[in-house]
């Protein structure tokens, strides 16, 4: 009771931050609906490559990429505040204060989340209206949204672990740059039998691999290895609690 | 008085030069970002050159172009966050009260930017080069891919500067970032324009001046000597450098207010 009182407090905090300032709120906003509108419109003619078997078409395909880029992102985005609040001085009164701080990691995942389902409701309305053709069904699609979900906390748990440990905004490149590239190494033009040489090897061991593709394999609504997708991220949203957990007791003992 | 001028500008353009180098991210960020970015696409899209009419079969190659553009617009943001940290913490106002004049400083700042542009384009061309591009254009292109570093990099700088100098704000310059972003990813970047199957897309990649820039870069790699291609971007190069040099020394001058 006094951890989810405790991460309500956080939660709310955040969120009303973030709503009530246009330079946070708008950015994560504009940014995936930008690489959306860059990566689907400019690459489209990638779908003519040969071997590139996609039935709702590109605009669909890197939809997927960019709802899941934009999952994770939401979480770093957030992990920058907390190292904001570091800084600031605020978080040290918040680990005096709070009687329960793993309610504190708690309700910033709360905010992260509740940040990224405006940002994901935005990028469908958009991609619809855009003409993105939808093959999976409301199971299919529940999933695809639940995969993001996942990979929103584990975002928000990693960024929380850097943020909690370094205690400064100069981490944000620390936070940014593993998650941009674990993002940017797995099949994001094309899908993984069309990569090809080094990238193709990273790309077949990169564990967002296999939810990218299950995630598109959902909105096809031809659904493959999504127990594995599944499975890698919550793997991923666990080990990076503990490193979060871990992170706020260095927090802790640096007084 | 040349020689004095001459002095305040290799002064200043030292302090630029040292004060990035002592910052390692300023640094390393720029160099290492737009490599990896061209890593990530130049593997992820390697098979859009098995598109009818790409024009070459390299990705690599093709994408090459694209750490140039990129690495002058992180020189925009290094230079004008360091403009605006010498307004806010004073030091432009104390250099008002000395003999320096404001060109001096403009200049000195930019030559800041300069060498740190023509280290980035012989980093990009290395790298390209040991991963086994070969540049169309031969040895002499080398040269002239050096040439359009600088005057890219003095343009963009001068952005940079102009920004910082109107504002007063490193934030208000690390805003623009993304509006240069936009440019950037809604050009010819990764696809050539006539490849563009979205009309609006490829219309706004047309109007885009940065397409141009690339596309310029670009043909020195894979096309060999492009009049057409070489003239654009050095035309949009240098109108971009006259009006950023002229609207920041405007924005100096007032700025500059000497009692």
């Amino acid at each position: 009771m006094r951890t989810l009182s405790v991460a309500v407090a956080v939660a709310s905090r955040t969120l009303r931050t973030v709503f009530t300032n246009p330079s946070l709120l708008l950015p994560s906003l504009i940014f995936p609906l930008f690489f959306f509108t860059a990566f689907a419109g400019g690459l489209s003619s990638v779908a003519g490559v040969p071997g590139f078997d996609f039935p709702p078409g590109y605009t669909a395909f890197q939809f997927v990429f960019v709802l899941l880029q934009s999952a994770a992102f939401g979480g770093v985005f957030t992990g920058f505040g907390i190292a904001r609040d570091f800084e600031s001085g605020f978080a040290r009164r918040l680990l005096l204060a709070a009687p329960n701080r793993t309610g504190i990691v708690l309700g910033y995942a709360i905010a992260a989340l509740a940040r990224w389902l405006v940002t994901a409701a935005v990028l469908t309305i958009v991609a619809l209206v855009a003409g993105m053709q939808v093959g999976g069904g409301p199971v299919d699609l529940f999933a695809l949204y639940a995969l993001g979900v996942i990979l929103n906390i584990a975002a928000i748990l990693f960024a929380s672990g850097v943020a909690m440990r370094l205690r400064t905004m100069q981490a944000g490149p620390l936070m940014q740059m593993p998650v941009f590239l674990a993002l940017f190494f797995a099949p994001v033009y094309v899908p993984l039998a069309l990569l090809e040489g080094w990238i193709h090897a990273v790309a077949t061991f990169n564990p967002l691999t296999r939810v990218l593709e299950a995630g598109r394999s959902l909105l096809a609504g031809s659904p493959t290895e999504v127990a594995i997708a599944f499975a890698v991220a919550f793997a991923l949203a666990a080990g990076f609690w503990l490193w979060a957990v871990r992170g706020l007791r260095s927090a802790e003992r640096a007084g | 008085m040349r020689g004095v001028f001459g002095d305040q500008v290799l002064l200043l353009a030292r302090r630029s030069v040292v004060r990035t180098a002592r910052q390692p991210a300023n640094v390393v960020f720029p160099l290492v970002f737009p490599l990896l970015l061209l890593a990530v696409n130049s593997g992820g899209l390697d098979s859009a050159t098995s598109l009818p009419g790409f024009p070459t079969d390299s990705f690599l190659a093709f994408a090459l172009a694209i750490p140039f553009i990129q690495g002058a617009l992180f020189a925009t943001m290094n230079a004008g966050t360091d403009l605006a940290r010498d307004i806010q913490t004073g030091f432009l106002n104390r250099l008002a009260l000395t003999p320096m004049r404001g060109v001096a400083l403009l200049a000195g700042q930019l030559g800041g930017v300069l060498t740190m542009g023509v280290i980035q384009a012989l980093v990009y061309v290395g790298v390209g080069l040991l991963v086994g591009v070969r540049l169309e254009s031969g040895p002499l292109g080398i040269l002239v891919l050096l040439a359009f570093a600088i005057l890219v990099s003095v343009g963009f700088g001068a952005l940079g500067a102009f920004a910082a100098l109107r504002t007063g704000s490193g934030e208000a310059v690390q805003g623009l970032f993304p509006l240069f972003f936009v440019f950037l990813f809604l050009s010819s970047m990764n696809m050539p324009r006539n490849l563009i199957e979205i009309d609006w897309f490829r219309f706004v990649a047309t109007v885009n001046p940065v397409s141009y820039l690339i596309e310029c870069v670009r043909s020195l790699i894979i096309v060999g000597w492009d009049t057409e291609a070489l003239a654009l971007g050095f035309g949009i190069a240098a109108a971009i450098t006259v009006v950023a040099v002229t609207l920041a020394s405007v924005s100096l001058s007032s700025r500059l207010t000497r009692s």
